[in-house]
């Protein structure tokens, strides 16, 4: 009834393996791009901006780059607050080192050299599986968060170790530092986070995407089959760093403006955004979206719900929201262990056929 | 589509969240009374909230307007911080006062362009003192470089005022906070020719086995510490593990409440912190607000943190701000004061000694005044001691002055930075 195949044809291949096959599910999707693209710019004020949409879509980018690494790879990473870190250090390097130098390039550049680093990292990942990778991946977290704190060279010798982000514009329209308008913040990162999403779902599904799975689903049959262990599983280290490298530069000079590297990056942010892609749904685009948005907004809702219309003492509205995430993330880990995008997959399923099931 | 309502309903529930504004002076509190700096947080909070609360039982607030308080949770969390900061700006918020170091490095730059002072009383950017760069931060009475200097006085003024050779280890929380004394150590070491060593301890700070051994090992003389939350009392723990003497144990001001020496009991008998204000509950102060609040019930939090130390700490912030707030409408002549107001009350407030009597806390802490040049006061500072017997703080110091002449370089150096990487023009 809602989703009608009928009368829809499929007349060529690109046609059938195209990301929206269904037509209304096409609709949908510009429907959203045309909202995030057109009408949140012109309604956004500060507060939406960097308390709710900014973050959001920071950690859909690093959901995303976990989501690659874990969803489709099938590598435990712990190390994501590790290589946020070297991907908001080095946009700090880049923008006060190269002041001249356009901050969408100094973005890119900390992608990349969070990529490097990633790689680095996920060499162990040739040799240990699981738990033991987890481990390894643990200890990657740690040691970054060390060093930029041990090295004065990476916060240019501030007194306080902190770092924060110099004015920068494009195209004549500042992006970081205080003065910024809401919407060139959202702006950004919705760029950013927009061709990253669309670059992922080519990547994942193309034959890279499928080496990535057959290494996820087995990796021995994987290699038999002709996958290149070594090549599948550094691509994926290099490019989920890529993207975790890019979400915390923009985590540091777009959304927070300054941080330091113990609190802003510790384990706390790891697991973070592991949360979000199990609850998304790993190996999901919809799904790191749909994480980052439970993560980063539930709290954000709860908290004005009872603080803000109950007037809740702020303490108790706090311990409150501990208590109901923790009690939400082990409830869909029970009925919905695929996560929050296989609960709208199934809804689709349903509607498809609804109102005749049978 | 179901996402799409769900993101409807969602959007129309997160705006409409932010209640309208009201007529009242409206101050928000960015507290933290969850989480591990929360022994800190609460009673911090307690002392803040509770001064207003009685200035509207007892005065009808200030200048014939009532005080409204939004205590905003942040957990010590800069990005809750932030969130705080941008859901309370649009309120009318007076002064903002988020008690942690780390969400003051976030917000100097924002209220610098939204025109809202910030008030950080003895945490926060050294380097604002100098109010002719930073136009919207205020960090009087004292701070952290005041309070190194202070510390290191007193431990010249033991040792009949040479200290070279001897071996100084900094234990700090790993943060903005933590960091900011070590410049002016290092300095002052050049100076007295004193040994440093810095020891980080990172958050939240709940292990500190290493650390303590490293200190045993290298025969420390004194320890100073930076420390806050959970962290103190682990590092008290630790030090009495060693055996480290106590009195040779200096702690920062925001590492002397009683709920950083109580777990250690006994064993934390003679350890020193520093404070800017006095100690105690023996201010008429008290009178009034057992009389109109305690006495009805009506105080925050649960009653356990009054006349601590940082409940005090909240009184003598809250008391400033009110001070701060008469200023402005002295100088204005309107009740209703605007932000901009406010920084002008701030800027101009001069705190004597009838005026702390006037506060009902008289002797409680020293007069000082601000001004143009100078957002930070005269950085004075006692000593304080621990009885573990009597379970009380003991004053054992007059106030000691900084050493300006090591201080006051720095911070022009500091701020001249700040100024250049911020094309910021002095204002005086």
């Amino acid at each position: 009834m809602f989703y009608r195949e009928v009368g829809e044809f499929k007349t060529s291949y690109p046609h059938d393996s195209g990301s929206f096959s269904i037509r209304l599910d096409k609709y949908g999707y510009y429907f959203i791009l045309f909202i995030a693209f057109v009408v949140i710019p012109l309604m956004i004020n500060d507060y939406w901006a960097s308390a709710v949409l900014v973050p959001f879509l920071v950690w859909a980018i690093a959901s995303l780059g976990l989501n690659i690494l874990t969803g489709h790879c099938g590598q435990i990473s712990l190390g994501t607050g590790g290589f946020m870190a070297v991907g908001a250090y080095s946009c700090y390097k880049l923008m006060t080192s190269f002041p001249d130098l356009n901050v969408i390039f100094c973005i890119i550049l900390s992608g990349l050299i969070t990529a490097g680093v990633g790689i680095l990292f996920g060499i162990p990942s040739l040799r240990i599986k699981g738990f033991y990778l987890a481990v390894a991946t643990l200890a990657s977290q740690f040691f970054l968060v060390w060093l930029f704190n041990r090295f004065p060279w990476f916060y240019n010798y501030s007194a306080s170790g902190q770092i924060s982000t110099p004015e920068r514009s494009v195209f004549g329209i500042l992006v970081t530092g205080p003065n910024v308008d809401p919407w060139a913040q959202y702006m950004i990162c919705l760029l950013f986070a927009f061709g990253l999403a669309w670059g992922c779902r080519n990547l994942t599904r193309g034959s890279l995407g499928r080496k990535w799975m057959a290494t996820r689903d087995m990796d021995i049959a994987a290699e038999i089959i002709g996958v290149n262990l070594l090549h599948a599983k550094l691509s994926a280290f290099a490019i989920s760093s890529f993207y975790i490298g890019i979400a915390g530069a923009l985590f540091f000079s777009v959304y927070l403006g300054a941080v330091e590297a113990t609190e802003a990056f510790g384990i706390n942010q790891s697991f973070l955004v592991l949360f979000m892609i199990i609850i998304g749904g790993l190996g999901s685009i919809l799904g790191s979206f749909i994480g980052a948005a439970f993560m980063v907004l539930f709290p954000v809702l709860l908290k004005n719900i009872l603080v803000g219309w109950w007037e809740w003492d702020a303490a108790i509205a706090t311990h409150l929201e501990f208590i109901s995430v923790g009690i939400l993330i082990i409830v869909f880990l029970i009925f919905e262990p695929h996560g929050l995008a296989q609960l709208w997959r199934l809804l689709k399923q349903k509607l498809r056929l609804w109102p005749y099931p049978h | 589509m179901k996402v799409r309502k769900l993101f409807i309903s969602l959007a129309t529930i997160l705006s409409l969240a932010a209640p309208p504004a009201l007529a009242d002076l409206v101050l928000p509190w960015l507290s933290y009374r969850t989480g591990p700096y929360s022994a800190g947080g609460i009673p911090t909070a307690d002392g803040f909230v509770d001064y207003f609360t009685l200035l509207n039982e007892r005065d009808g607030g200030i200048g014939g307007e009532l005080v409204k308080i939004i205590e905003c949770e942040t957990g010590y969390n800069t990005q809750k911080g932030v969130e705080c900061y941008e859901a309370t700006k649009g309120e009318g918020s007076l002064v903002y006062v988020p008690l942690s170091t780390g969400i003051t490095y976030q917000l100097i730059p924002k209220v610098s362009v939204d025109q809202i002072p910030l008030q950080t009383m003895g945490y926060g950017r050294t380097s604002a003192k100098d109010g002719s760069i930073f136009e919207w931060v205020f960090n009087f009475p004292a701070n952290y470089w005041d309070g190194a200097s202070v510390a290191i006085k007193h431990v010249l003024d033991e040792n009949g005022g040479d200290i070279s050779g001897k071996k100084i280890a900094l234990v700090y929380h790993n943060s903005a906070y933590g960091k900011e004394p070590i410049k002016t150590l290092e300095k002052l070491s050049e100076k007295h020719g004193y040994e440093l060593t810095l020891i980080p301890v990172d958050h939240p700070g709940l292990e500190q086995k290493s650390q303590w051994l490293e200190i045993r090992r290298g025969q420390m003389d004194y320890v100073l510490m930076w420390g806050w939350g959970i962290m103190n009392s682990v590092a008290i723990q630790e030090a009495a593990n060693i055996r480290f003497p106590m009195e040779n144990f200096i702690g920062i001001w925001w590492s002397g409440s009683e709920n950083d020496v109580i777990p250690a009991a006994e064993r934390a008998h003679n350890y020193k912190s520093l404070t800017f204000h006095g100690v105690g509950t023996d201010f008429p102060l008290y009178d009034d607000l057992k009389t109109y609040l305690h006495d009805k019930g009506i105080g925050s939090g649960d009653g356990t943190s009054i006349g601590t130390v940082l409940y005090n700490t909240g009184i003598y912030n809250a008391a400033i701000l009110a001070g701060a707030i008469r200023k402005a409408q002295e100088i204005h002549g309107v009740s209703d004061i605007t932000p901009a107001m406010m920084r002008d009350g701030l800027e101009n407030l001069v705190v004597t000694d009838e005026i702390m009597a006037s506060w009902g806390l008289p002797g409680f802490a020293p007069p000082f005044e601000v001004s143009c040049e100078n957002h930070g006061g005269d950085g004075l500072a006692m000593v304080k001691q621990w009885d573990a017997q009597a379970k009380e703080w003991n004053l054992i110091t007059e106030l000691i002055s900084s050493d300006k002449e090591v201080i006051n370089p720095l911070i022009m150096e500091d701020s001249t930075q700040y100024a250049a990487e911020n094309n910021i023009t002095p204002r005086c």
